[in-house]
């Protein structure tokens, strides 16, 4: 009885993202819907895109999703109109703001000045080839080979 | 008895790391024989404690020990022994002890076979090590004691976390740990090296083996992590960006970048303190990393200030770690200048250039993974930084390394022709170019995603061939002689091939999944067939099952190729009552060029069940990738040079052999 019980309890609970009933009839913005659902945050679960979670309010925004769509909305549209009710924590993307600079720009100016570093560090040894101070290759070899086993 | 013979055992090996941190020291620094000698027994002291109070957690585990708060609130007496093992890490109380234990046990490996260094050198970097684990046993002892007692135990335990119940995750802590821990040897190392101001190729040969077999650890744990998300999350995903994710993936990248530079150090003697430095931030990240999944800091700055005594703690322990090393490297970095000379085109050149690319992609990793943090704390604003923001930012890096990976790990070093480097590499330069071209038109048009990936993973994957194909003169001398010459060849350069290799075949796997997967989503009632892609999916019904300490519900279902049947599968939806949580379990047909993967979702009211099937290729590439990656790390590590250099040494003194 208790099993049959616990059966019954576990088929109340919901188990898939997207669910068969939620898709639209239309291919087209169907995908679309999909797309855009990868780019929105379920806002009470970890780090999760509505399209993957299985909490109730990540099916409510698949449905509101798909609401606008269906209405006409562009996927701009659709997605501003989300964002406007809860906010840019929505987005998985961060936009692209002043505000945002140092997120979007840090990979950009740290490969520039450590390519910067990395490009003035190489020509200095390479010059230093034709300079005395340092051991010349040969002098280098014995050592290696002195330093090996 | 056991769990106060424990927290006893945790007292003791405090006091004697405290000691160990400050005697070896001062013995270095004064020349004091004795002094310096006192750290070995210390480690491996302080090793057998925290060893066994270790043990005496396990045992109140195993024994379902319910008197002891930790056991009482992850353990139950239904569980099966294997997840009664495994919750003694599955905590956070129970993984730091794990941590330190591990951290002790490569400290008394350093005490017992360490005696080839330099005796001063060995002082210190015993010390350094038991900085660290007097730090985390101070931790583990005002804010996280295993071993609390409650005055009224329960009669039963509540139970571990369903979705910890599973091979995958129960072995992934302790192989992340591994690594984690395993970077503290590097960073040691290297306030070790600071402090007596010299680097040498003896030194980036004691360095080399524990980054490399830290970052086979970090590999193999990562793996089993995205393993696990794979068919356990529900949905086949494996990687997502998430902070505890990166966590683990920062160390890695800067492991990686350790491991290639401490090469150069080693052969060339050069990017000294470079190595030094990449040598700290790798462990730094460690650091970090266990900050961020322990404090919570992440997940929510509001769990943090609401329990702020453990991630204070880490704060302080980050800070004095990492600001003292790195005060340490600007004093004595000059030091370390190096002599070495190499020309524009060399392989030191291809060298810096990879960990140019590597550490500034792991620097994108962090700042993604703190935005949400820093801008909160700054403007005020929650953001979200996902799986779109890192696909952008990070992926770019990837693919220019994969570009000059091939080239750059065939240059000669100190100056070379490129010309030259290039001659055997034209020839797959063009075949993986056609190769992306084929999937290109075959795709017919569409995202560039797969025909990149393929170029880039073909280009990769025989890049690594052709290297070695050459050093062995294939085609060029009489095979007799290659084979000879390849019987010649050191591991660590057939490591090389199997790690370059690892990493061509996940650049495939990943490209092929993302670019390729085919989903269906739909309600099927008993006995309808269902066509998804090239298969025919037949539900033949779903019945109740009963495992060791769940209830499940478990469909049966049958997959048709052209009409023969290949395989049945049987997903389930489990439910723990323990926790009343539910967990799903996909059913997958593996093999080498596809999976088909099947998620059983649920009952609809007309009678017909939510069934969610794919179709996703080449999955398994990305796990072959995982494992020949680490393969070739754990070839390398067996490279003779180390093991001479080991051995050699080591029998005067008459120690007993290292392997």
């Amino acid at each position: 009885m208790i099993r049959f019980l616990l059966l019954i309890l576990m088929l109340a609970t919901p188990s898939l993202a997207v669910e068969p009933d939620e898709i639209l009839a239309d291919p087209v913005l169907e995908e679309r819907a999909r797309d855009l659902s990868k780019g929105l945050r379920c806002l009470v679960c970890r780090n999760e895109n509505i399209d993957d979670s299985n909490a109730e309010l990540a099916r409510d925004l698949r449905l509101l999703v798909r609401e606008r769509l269906v209405a006409g909305d562009t996927d701009q549209e659709a997605e501003d109109y989300i964002v406007e009710r809860y906010g840019e924590y929505v987005l998985l993307k961060p936009v692209f703001s002043l505000s945002n600079a140092m997120l979007w720009f840090a990979g950009p100016a740290l490969l520039l000045v450590g390519g910067w570093i990395s490009a003035v560090f190489i020509r200095r040894r390479s010059k230093a080839e034709t300079s005395s101070d340092g051991l010349s290759d040969e002098e280098q070899d014995k050592l290696d080979a002195l330093l090996k086993d | 008895m056991t769990a106060e013979l424990g927290h006893y055992a945790l007292i003791v090996a405090f006091a004697i790391s405290i000691a160990q941190s400050i005697v070896p020291l001062i013995g270095a620094q004064r020349g004091w024989a004795d002094w310096m000698r006192f750290a070995t027994p210390a480690a491996i002291a302080q090793f057998a404690l925290v060893g066994f109070s270790f043990v005496m957690l396990t045992v109140a585990f195993v024994t379902s020990d319910f008197s002891v708060r930790l056991v009482a609130a992850n353990s139950h007496s239904a569980k099966p022994m294997l997840y009664k093992v495994t919750g003694v890490w599955a905590n956070h109380e129970g993984s730091m002890l794990l941590w330190i234990a591990i951290l002790t046990l490569f400290g008394a490996t350093i005490a017992v076979w360490g005696g080839n260094l330099p005796p001063s050198l060995k002082a210190r970097v015993l010390a350094v090590q038991s900085m660290i684990g007097a730090a985390f046993l101070a931790f583990i002892l005002f804010t996280s004691n295993p071993f609390l007692r409650l005055v009224q135990p329960p009669a039963d335990g509540n139970g571990l976390n369903p979705l910890l119940q599973d091979p995958g995750l129960a072995f992934h802590p302790p192989f992340l740990y591994l690594g984690y821990v395993g970077l503290s040897m590097a960073f040691s190392f290297a306030v070790a090296a600071l402090i007596e101001g010299k680097v040498d190729a003896a030194w980036a040969r004691w360095v080399r083996p524990w980054t490399l077999a830290a970052w086979v650890f970090l590999t193999i744990g990562i793996g089993l992590g995205s393993w696990w998300a794979y068919y356990e999350l529900g949905w086949g995903g494996w990687w997502f960006w998430d902070p505890v994710e990166n966590a683990s993936f920062m160390p890695w990248l800067m492991a990686t970048a350790l491991l290639h530079s401490a090469i150069v150090v080693e052969k060339r003697n050069a990017l000294k303190s470079w190595t030094v430095l990449l040598a700290i931030l790798a462990f730094s990240f460690s650091l970090i990393g266990t900050f961020i999944v322990r404090s919570g800091v992440i997940t929510s700055v509001h769990a943090f200030a609401n329990d702020p005594e453990r991630g204070v703690f880490i704060l302080a322990i980050l800070a004095v770690a990492i600001g003292g090393a790195l005060t340490l490297y600007a004093m004595r970095a000059a030091q370390l200048r190096s002599t070495a000379v190499f020309g524009l085109v060399s392989r030191e050149s291809g060298l810096v250039v990879n960990n140019l690319l590597l550490s500034v992609s792991a620097a994108v990793v962090f700042v993604g993974t703190i935005w949400p943090l820093i801008a909160e704390i700054f403007t005020g604003a929650k953001v979200s930084v996902g799986a779109p923001f890192f696909d952008i930012a990070f992926t770019p890096f990837m693919v220019v390394l994969a570009m000059i990976l091939p080239v750059a790990a065939m240059l000669p070093w100190k100056r070379s022709n490129i010309k030259r480097t290039m001659q055997p590499l034209w020839g797959i330069v063009a075949l993986s170019v056609a190769l992306g071209a084929l999937v290109w038109s075959l795709q017919t048009g569409g995202r560039m995603l797969a025909p990149v990936g393929v170029t880039l993973a073909v280009w990769v994957v025989l890049g690594a061939l052709a290297d070695v194909a050459t050093r062995v003169k294939l085609g060029k001398a009489a095979f007799g002689e290659s084979l000879r010459r390849a019987g010649n060849l050191p591991r660590a350069d057939w490591g090389k091939m199997f790690a370059h290799m690892g990493f061509g075949l996940m650049i495939f796997g990943i490209s092929a999944i993302t670019a390729w997967e085919v989903e269906d989503i739909r309600t099927a009632e008993f006995g309808e067939t269902f066509t998804l892609q090239a298969y025919d999916i037949r539900f033949d019904g779903v019945e109740g099952i009963e495992g060791p300490n769940y209830t499940a519900v478990r469909g049966e279902f049958t997959l048709f190729k052209d009409g023969k049947e290949i395989a049945t599968l049987h997903p389930e939806k489990r439910n723990y009552p323990v926790q009343s949580m539910p967990t799903t379990e996909a059913a997958i047909d593996q093999n080498i060029l596809r999976d088909v993967y099947v998620v059983l979702g649920d009952r609809q009211s007309d009678g017909s069940w939510a069934v969610r099937s794919y179709v996703k290729p080449f999955t398994s590439w990305i796990w072959i990738g995982v494992l020949v990656l680490s393969f070739g790390g754990v070839l390398s590590i067996t490279d003779r040079r180390y093991r001479v250099a080991a051995a050699v040494r080591r029998a005067p003194v008459g120690a007993v052999a290292a392997e």
